[in-house]
């Protein structure tokens, strides 16, 4: 029981809790902005993949780890285009495209992988991004120890969802991929493009969900291993949902997730004995229990899912 | 006409794999492969002798019933992503059930593990199911989620329970009489091929014959229309989620008892999503799933040769696999080809 | 000068003549009524003037200059602004956002909300419009909705503003501020055409009135010349010839009930339905009339189970029936002729064969243990389709694949071919040829002299005429009377659907 409490209550944990929570935190902003403006964004964990794979890419080709999270944004970015031309311009459904792309991005940094390092299970190790320490910030105790000291991308994760906010309530591209959402028709009638407002969203949610990869096989690993997004896509989209679509609440919820997630390490290496497999579900379990209760909760644009085509809507 | 769409819709859904294969002749070619090489041994490998076409079917068995699953599921308007997860939880039920049966014939013993790995499949599809159907949660992250959680806890199950003595995490191996008959002497292609074909002409059976598929139909093409025509849209919702993952829990059942003959964490090379592939390209048609089935079957068969023998990482099967699907689904590309227009999962009003 | 003029616009969709060679023309500042009943043309008129659609031929100048308008963007660059009967608000955002999406103002690249509220609250003061630009339009009125619609426009620079049927949705307060608000909007200068079929509200609110009638232009008249009978003789027009018919009386036993059923609107505004009472003999037909939208969608789906009410009871040959699910009310004996076909009525991928029962699939007659009964079914769509003309090729084609008059007659013949005792049917010659359409009415007749009670709900006058024992209009959610066919005149008909009451 004492062990429980050792492992459960202790300050690491808080600590942990929020740098995992930036793959997931920021995906889920990018589903957010995805979503916001019509488009179902179920390839997050796909865009995420391939981040991370392009991340230690590009850095071991360039050296340069800030030069492979630049890999990653790009990277992210293009699987992002790939939807958005799918459904945006070819009118696809956009929940079996999501599925599709996750797909062909799990076989495809797989396949990469056996190319480029001749081997499938993990890349080469990579240069890390290293830490940041705020100076002042971390000699400040118990705030000191969770703040205080972080990979860099933490810190840039914090900034990009702050401005991510601002961006989606503050601005007139905001107010307008709102309406985009909500109602496309109306939003045609006054004069906003709906289709490049959607491919703008929908490219800028792969070159997020690409960054937060960046953090998994760059600041938390320093090498890309087969399918290491583990499910952190979906969980990001569970995270946005539960956020109501908000960027600020998206990253409370992802906080949920990565609470359990640090938990659930933390048990594998403590002394209880309780199997790894069974702590290893629980981030799952709480996604769907977040998603049934989500559901009930918040509403989702209105016009979510729904081709547009200047005179009518279908679906 | 019926006939005709189908013929055309099927045949648009084999340009599109042929599609994918040119791609990924591209990035063999990119990444230093020789193409030739590469494709004769895919070929080679899925139908190029007794083995080979013996591995193709081997192969195609948990394709026949995942994909089965997942189209059955497309009738509804519901997408099913969670066979992975339902075929491991109907593997590890059926092998343990088999098991602990040694006391019965052996065909009533095959029979019984066999329904127990449905009915737990089925009870998997439930969750996702219940949770559409009252409160809207999207049945495809709800079905993820639940394939993690089964894979986890298959495993867990295996390891504390059901663990054969020795070094390895599974169970113990299936004695004679609990296992499916082979068909073929010396290969493993077992009854699980013919078991499949009949799931296929069972489910298809109820489709176009019974209340329950008709309304199953109704609901996924026109819920509005569903409501007015007096059927109970969330019962339907659900009991196709659960027939859903039947199919699936068969497809574990059916891989553990006529080819593993033991329950082994991990088994599945992802049958689970490649039954989403045959799926989508079997489209409405239920019976097109058995040579969409065949089709990746080929594809995992020669791509394991062409790993062997040229040295070409069997991903590349997977990602032929995502292309397809995604060729599939722009149905302006078929309009545009073909002049068709393609719709993969019917219920427009279903998000 | 004209503000706006449209000269000789025609307008066809497939068959139908929309707009037949019309012209109008209103003067800036002027209030300007389109008058009509349903189907008369006015909403695709002003449509085309506001870019949604385009005309086939014909022309059309703002201030005396010729223009082409190719969509509401071009529309309202040139000064006109469009408020639609149905909304165009994101009903997630605020009102605020809502008005200034597209012309946002701006601080430092930031949105100002400070500056778009204060414009906001500006127009809002100068032409009496109240709204709460922070409210959500989810959780405001459907009368401040159409207000924030009306601002949209005006912050736009509209100058000819067009309201399409804006009070149908409307509590009579809040008829009257818009009214205030149209004045004031008159007085300074901005042209509005007002489209309407309310009687009552032209009058009281027009400069002038120009009248359609199956898409052509019957007439402008000044309103301080015209009268209300003289306006609904414009729109109504022709002497219908009576429907010659032996009928047998209507049996004494009353078939189906209504008592007080209410359907509460939404918040703040008027309920869809208000204390609804009526009943319907065995041996009847008794006719709904109205003009679209006043209740009638509410009124089909609660007696058929669709939709609860809020308050009520429904009884059905001495049973109640309210609060049951569709299944089971339609099992007791209801046909039902849906007015939304495409929605509710079929479902278009389907074969005709399949869409033959539905409703009826789980009946012994056509399944067996669970298993459809292939051979009946396709004989029982052959038989719907011979008897009722339906043009077909093979009772195996999908549904959607027939013309909709086609598909019309498919749904009217499954229904009426069911075992029932009361039908209810809700605009079932709607897009049908007049062919067709007559077939479909000797059909309900025919029900009707076999016994059966019919509710009739159409938005067709002739029709209501033609077939019904007794007449009950239908307005505002209300049934404003209730008379047996003789004793309405076409006039108090007409009069009554458009809400007037008085002297009647």
């Amino acid at each position: 029981m004492s062990e429980f409490i050792d492992v459960v209550f202790n300050i690491n944990n808080v600590t942990a809790t929020i740098r995992m929570a930036v793959p997931i935190a920021l995906a889920a902003m990018g589903g957010a902005f995805s979503e916001r403006s019509g488009v179902v964004n179920i390839g997050l964990e796909g865009m995420m993949l391939t981040g991370a794979f392009c991340g230690v890419f590009g850095c071991q080709i360039t050296g340069n780890p800030w030069l492979g999270v630049l890999f990653a944004i790009i990277g992210g970015g293009l699987v992002g285009a790939i939807h958005a031309v799918l459904t945006v311009g070819l009118k696809a459904d956009h929940v079996v495209t999501g599925v599709g792309i996750n797909i062909l991005s799990s076989g495809t940094t797989t396949w990469l992988m056996q190319v480029i390092w001749k081997r499938k299970g993990t890349s080469d190790l990579v240069r890390g991004l290293g830490t940041w320490s705020v100076p002042g910030l971390r000699d400040v105790p118990i705030l000191g120890t969770i703040l205080g000291t972080h990979s860099p991308l933490v810190y840039i994760c914090f900034l990009l969802i702050i401005l991510g906010w601002v961006l989606m309530f503050k601005t007139p591209l905001g107010l307008r991929i709102r309406m985009t959402g909500e109602h496309p028709e109306a939003a045609d009638t006054v004069g906003i493009n709906v289709n490049a407002i959607r491919y703008f969203c929908v490219i800028l949610s792969g070159s997020l969900a690409g960054l937060g990869g960046a953090y998994l096989s760059l600041a938390q690993l320093n090498w890309f291993s087969k399918d290491m997004s583990a499910g952190r896509g979906y969980m990001a989209l569970a995270a946005c949902i539960f956020g109501g679509w908000n960027p600020l609440k998206g990253l409370g919820a992802s906080f949920l997730f990565s609470f359990t997630d640090a938990i659930q390490m933390r048990m594998q290496t403590s002394k209880m004995r309780i199997a790894t497999e069974l702590v290893q579900m629980i981030p799952y379990v709480l996604t769907i229990l977040i998603l049934a209760g989500a559901v009930v909760r918040s509403r989702p644009p209105q016009a979510l899912g729904e081709h547009y085509e200047s005179g009518h809507v279908s679906k | 006409m019926d006939l005709e769409r189908g013929v055309s819709k099927f045949a648009y859904s084999v340009v599109a794999v042929v599609l994918a294969l040119l791609v990924g002749a591209v990035l063999i070619w990119a990444s230093g492969y020789d193409v030739k090489e590469a494709y004769s041994n895919l070929f080679t490998g899925a139908f190029g002798g007794v083995y080979s076409l013996a591995t193709t079917i081997v192969m195609s068995t948990p394709l026949l019933f995942t994909g089965l699953s997942v189209a059955f599921a497309f009738q509804c308007g519901l997408f099913n992503v969670g066979a992975e997860g339902q075929l491991y939880v109907g593997a590890l039920t059926s092998a343990v059930v088999a098991l602990a049966l040694g006391w019965l014939p052996p065909v009533l013993r095959v029979g019984i593990a066999l329904l127990a790995g449905a009915g737990a499949g089925a009870l998997l599809g439930f969750v996702p199911g219940y949770l559409k159907a009252k409160l809207g949660a999207h049945e495809v992250i709800t079905t993820i989620m639940l394939n993690y959680v089964a894979t986890f806890l298959t495993t867990f199950l295996v390891k504390t329970y059901f663990k054969d003595p020795g070094p390895v995490d599974q169970t113990v191996l299936l004695p004679m009489g609990s296992r499916l008959p082979e068909l073929i002497r010396g290969t493993r292609v077992s009854l699980g091929i013919v078991l499949g074909i009949v799931a296929v002409a069972l489910l298809n059976h109820v489709m176009r014959r019974s209340v329950l598929g008709y309304e199953i139909q109704v609901v996924g093409q026109n819920p509005h229309a569903a409501e007015y025509g007096g059927v109970n849209v969330s019962a339907r919702t659900v009991q196709a989620m659960m027939i859903s993952g039947a199919v699936a829990g068969l497809a574990g059942s059916v891989e553990v008892m006529g080819t593993l003959y033991r329950f082994i964490p991990y088994f599945s090379p992802g049958y689970g999503f490649t039954g989403i592939a045959v799926a989508v390209i079997a489209g409405q048609n239920l019976w097109a799933v058995i040579p969409a089935a065949i089709l990746f079957g080929a594809l995992q068969s020669g791509g394991q040769t062409m790993q062997l023998f040229a040295g070409i990482p069997m991903e590349l099967m997977t990602m032929v696999q995502g292309l397809v699907i995604l060729f599939v689904a722009a149905p302006t590309l078929g309009r545009l080809l073909f002049g068709l227009k393609m719709r993969v999962r019917e219920g427009g009003g279903r998000k | 000068m004209y503000a706006i003029r449209m000269e000789n616009i025609t307008k066809r969709f497939g068959n139908v003549v929309a707009n037949d060679n019309v012209s109008f023309a209103a003067a800036p500042g002027e209030i300007h009524c389109l008058l009509g009943e349903n189907g008369a043309g006015k909403s695709t008129l002003m449509r085309i003037l506001f870019g949604l659609y385009r005309q086939d031929s014909g022309s059309i100048y703002i201030n005396d200059n010729p223009v082409t308008i190719s969509g509401p963007r071009d529309a309202i660059s040139l000064g006109i602004g469009m408020v639609h009967q149905h909304f165009m608000l994101a009903e997630q955002l605020t009102v605020t956002e809502n008005i200034v999406a597209g012309c946002e103002p701006r601080k430092n690249g930031l949105l100002d909300y400070e500056k778009a509220r204060q414009d906001i609250l500006e127009v809002s003061e100068r032409y009496g419009l109240r709204v709460d630009p922070d409210a959500k339009v989810e959780d405001i009125s459907v009368g401040q909705q159409q207000r924030v619609e009306i601002i949209k426009a005006l912050m736009r620079g509209a100058e000819v503003l067009i309201l399409d049927e804006p009070t149908a949705v409307l509590t009579p307060p809040e008829v009257s501020e818009l009214f205030t608000v149209m004045r004031a909007l008159s007085e300074s200068g901005t042209t509005i055409i007002f489209i309407t079929h309310k009687l009552k509200e032209t009058m009281e609110i027009s400069h002038s009135v120009t009248v359609l009638r199956d898409g052509k232009k019957v007439g402008t008249v000044s309103t301080e010349d015209a009268t209300p009978e003289s306006l609904v003789e414009m729109m109504v027009g022709r002497s219908l010839p009576v429907h010659d018919d032996c009928r047998m009386p209507p049996r004494e036993a009353i078939a189906l009930e209504l008592k007080d059923i209410s359907v509460s609107g939404r918040k703040g505004s008027r309920a869809r339905l208000d204390n609804v009472n009526l009943d319907v003999r065995f041996g009847e037909i008794l006719g709904i009339a109205g003009v679209d939208g006043n209740g009638q969608l509410e009124l089909e789906e609660v007696v058929c189970g669709l939709r609860r009410p809020s308050k009520g009871r429904i009884i059905m040959s001495g049973q109640d029936l309210t609060g049951l699910d569709t299944r089971r009310i339609r099992d007791k004996g209801v046909a039902y002729i849906p007015s939304d076909r495409l929605r509710r009525g079929m479902v278009g991928s389907l074969s005709l064969s399949r869409n033959s029962v539905l409703g009826m699939h789980h009946h012994s007659y056509f399944s067996q243990r669970g298993v459809l009964l292939e051979d009946i079914i396709e004989k029982h769509a052959e038989e719907i389709i011979k008897k009722y003309d339906v043009r077909a090729e093979s009772v195996h084609q999908p549904m959607g694949s027939l013309s909709g008059g086609n598909q019309q007659k498919m749904v009217v013949g499954r229904e009426l071919t069911r075992p029932h005792s009361v039908v209810i049917a809700c605009q079932p010659t709607r897009g049908l040829d007049v062919g067709a359409a007559y077939y479909i009415r000797e059909q309900i007749l025919d029900s009707r002299n076999k016994g059966k009670a019919v509710l009739l709900i159409s938005a067709e006058l002739d029709e209501i005429l033609e077939l019904s024992d007794r007449i009950a209009i239908i307005y505002e959610g209300q049934v404003v009377d209730v008379r047996p066919t003789g004793q309405f005149t076409e006039r108090e008909l007409g009069l009554l659907m458009t809400g007037e009451r008085n002297g009647v």
